[in-house]
């Protein structure tokens, strides 16, 4: 299975994914911890990937979005957006219902 | 080492803009506000791809993080509106 493929196969067979830097617990980059702080704010069940841990996928991420940085959230196969607009969803209340609909 | 005027240029460039502000010293993380008609209509995510499109493999090679908040003209008045 080619990247774009694993890629595909992971964000639509689980309904909410982070592809970051690190990990929850060991974050590796301040937009990857503000990324798993919104989500466990929001009392989300998330699988997390590390890019670092992968070259293929990290470059594959980029091009799966068209969203050259990382973190990107993924909920239900939809790619929703980086740190910023997940702030901005999260401030005005759209990621909670979303996240929501997701359980 | 890249500026941030330098970003506002290469931004402007490829993007008609009624008002952009860019910060950012260390050369690799920049935040960025971006009110531009070109984002009428459009979703967040959408914003942000016109705006990275404009960076190109800067964004890959030069540039570690760029944090935007993009807003389309009309929007951007309502925001200045209720400063007021």
């Amino acid at each position: 299975m080619d990247v774009q493929a694993q890629i595909k196969e992971t964000v639509t067979s689980n309904p909410v994914v982070l592809y970051m830097k690190g990990s929850p617990k060991f974050p590796q980059c301040g937009f990857s911890n503000l990324a798993t702080q919104i989500l466990d704010a929001c009392d989300a069940k998330y699988i997390a990937v590390d890019v670092l841990q992968d070259q293929a996928i990290r470059e594959g991420i980029k091009q799966y979005a068209n969203w050259p940085t990382i973190p990107q959230l993924y909920v239900k196969g939809e790619f929703i957006g980086g740190a910023d607009i997940m702030r901005a969803m999260y401030e005005n209340g759209e990621l909670q219902t979303l996240l929501e609909s997701a359980k | 080492m890249l500026s941030a005027s330098q970003l506002e240029g290469y931004i402007r460039q490829g993007l008609a803009c009624d008002y952009i502000q860019v910060s950012g010293d260390d050369g690799i993380h920049f935040e960025a506000v971006i009110v531009s008609p070109a984002f009428e209509g459009k979703s967040m995510v959408q914003q942000h791809q016109l705006v990275y499109g404009t960076l190109g493999d800067r964004m890959r090679a030069e540039i570690h993080a760029l944090s935007m908040k993009t807003y389309a003209p009309q929007k951007w008045q309502e925001l200045k509106e209720m400063e007021k």
